[in-house]
């Protein structure tokens, strides 16, 4: 990514290139290539394992919404009642089985086990 | 053109266009030129008659920013930090996100780092994406009249070359010490990732000291994700002798770059490759994906090139034309085997 106007640059990128954040599973891809250093494909095809769905859905919007919501890790549409924020991600390490900076400092504060 | 300019070109033009650009690239970093296949495929995608492209399905990547919160204020919106990432996550459907300061240098977060960390804090308890804290080493700023130690554009005019090197030596060791204080107290406040941007801005010192630090960081802290965005395709040997485990740094292109990255501990590299702006942008864009293609091909650890305005084969312009940046954005993803934007 670079400078620009966002509309020269972020949402074209979102839009011609991007995974597509919590309307998919891009920040599930993202947080494998940031924690475990792994190349896109290689991301792709662990997120879509442990979803259960094929590397094609995992950026599908509609199925990704379902299934966000059926595994309540945050959908992109605010559901009242549902997981978001710090919620959806302590649920986003289990799913993954990854650590989560944020989610583990958030646990030692709070006094929760890790 | 490399500067936004709309321009018609007959086909002959496109395809000459093309060649040069890939030529040029790989004379001057020593790296293959772009197959006939991967150059039919530029090709083609600058015959699709659409103001707008986009990668195949199942080809998405994920995006990564720098200067992430500080976007709105660059179109003069006055909007919290917190609702910039929001809107990001929400209706940009970006897959990371970035917190920065305005003035975007470590030196600059130093000062008020207690501040950057209750933000950072806060907008983690209510986001889902990944986040980033970002800015950029800027050894620049170390430089008298802003900084402690004597200053090199003074210095390398008047012939005083041992002095200069000194002085960018002790910037390296300012700098390495902020950056590594700053970068811990955000990791300790949970953000997901650090971002090292504009890396070897002022040059080969610069790029040094973004290896140190990424070296004692993930010593400190052997699972935080380091991003080292760089500042142009090749390293500028300002002070021209400072090597990095026995390579010298000055020259080095992003191929090269990216495997010091690594050695440094680095977790996702982002190559900068500066666009021609009284070029065509298919010149560029061959360029440009001559020099990442080899990156990507080196590295073992994920690549998120930079395009934004003047890098990448983005027009060299405030307000891209999006039928331009789109095209750059499908063809690097698709010829270059890209992880991320």
């Amino acid at each position: 990514m670079g400078t620009g106007d966002p509309v020269g640059i972020a949402v074209t990128h979102a839009i011609a290139a991007g995974m597509g954040g919590m309307r998919t599973a891009g920040d599930l891809v993202a947080r494998m290539q940031m924690t475990q250093g792994m190349k896109i494909r290689e991301a792709k095809k662990y997120v879509a394992e442990k979803l259960g769905i094929s590397i094609q859905e995992i950026a599908d919007p509609v199925r990704m919404n379902e299934l966000r919501a059926d595994l309540n890790i945050g959908t992109v549409t605010q559901v009242p009642e549902a997981a978001k924020g710090i919620e959806t991600k302590i649920r986003i390490s289990e799913l993954l089985g990854i650590k989560i900076n944020g989610v583990d400092r958030f646990k030692q504060r709070a006094g929760l086990k890790l | 053109m490399g500067d936004g300019a709309f321009v018609e070109m007959t086909e002959s033009e496109l395809r000459r266009d093309l060649e040069e650009g890939t030529r040029q690239a790989a004379q001057r970093a020593r790296v293959a030129p772009l197959s006939e296949g991967e150059l039919n495929h530029l090709f083609d995608i600058y015959l699709i008659p659409a103001k707008f492209v986009g990668v195949e399905l199942g080809k998405e990547i994920v995006l990564s920013l720098d200067g992430g919160t500080v976007k709105p204020k660059n179109i003069g919106v006055h909007l919290g930090r917190t609702q910039t990432v929001q809107l990001f996550e929400r209706m940009l459907g970006y897959d990371t996100m970035e917190l920065g300061h305005v003035d975007y240098s470590w030196k600059q977060v130093k000062p008020i780092i207690s501040w950057e960390q209750h933000d950072l804090e806060q907008i983690l308890l209510v986001t889902t994406i990944p986040l980033f804290y970002g800015a950029m080493p800027n050894l620049g700023l170390y430089t008298q009249p802003d900084g402690p130690v004597p200053n090199p554009a003074d210095l390398i005019p008047q012939g005083k070359i041992a002095e200069s090197r000194t002085a960018m030596e002790e910037a390296i060791e300012h700098a390495v010490r902020d950056m590594v204080f700053c970068a811990s107290k955000l990791y300790e406040s949970g953000a997901d990732g650090i971002n090292l941007d504009t890396t070897g801005g002022a040059g080969d010192h610069d790029f040094l000291a973004a290896l140190k630090v990424t070296e004692i960081l993930k010593k400190k802290y052997p699972e935080m994700c380091i991003e080292m965005g760089m500042a142009g395709e090749f390293v500028l040997g300002t002070h021209g002798e400072v090597a990095y485990q026995g390579v010298r740094l000055a020259g080095l292109y992003p191929h090269e770059q990216v495997k010091l990255a690594e050695k440094a501990g680095v977790t996702i590299f982002g190559p900068a490759i500066t666009t021609n702006s009284s070029k065509s942008h298919a010149w560029n864009l061959s360029r440009v994906a001559t020099f990442v293609k080899a990156c990507v091909q080196n590295a073992s650890i994920p690549v998120h090139v930079n395009l934004g305005m003047g890098v990448g084969a983005a027009p060299m312009v405030n307000n891209g034309p999006s039928d331009a940046t789109s095209r750059s954005a499908k063809a690097l993803v698709e010829i270059c085997r890209l992880d991320g934007l």
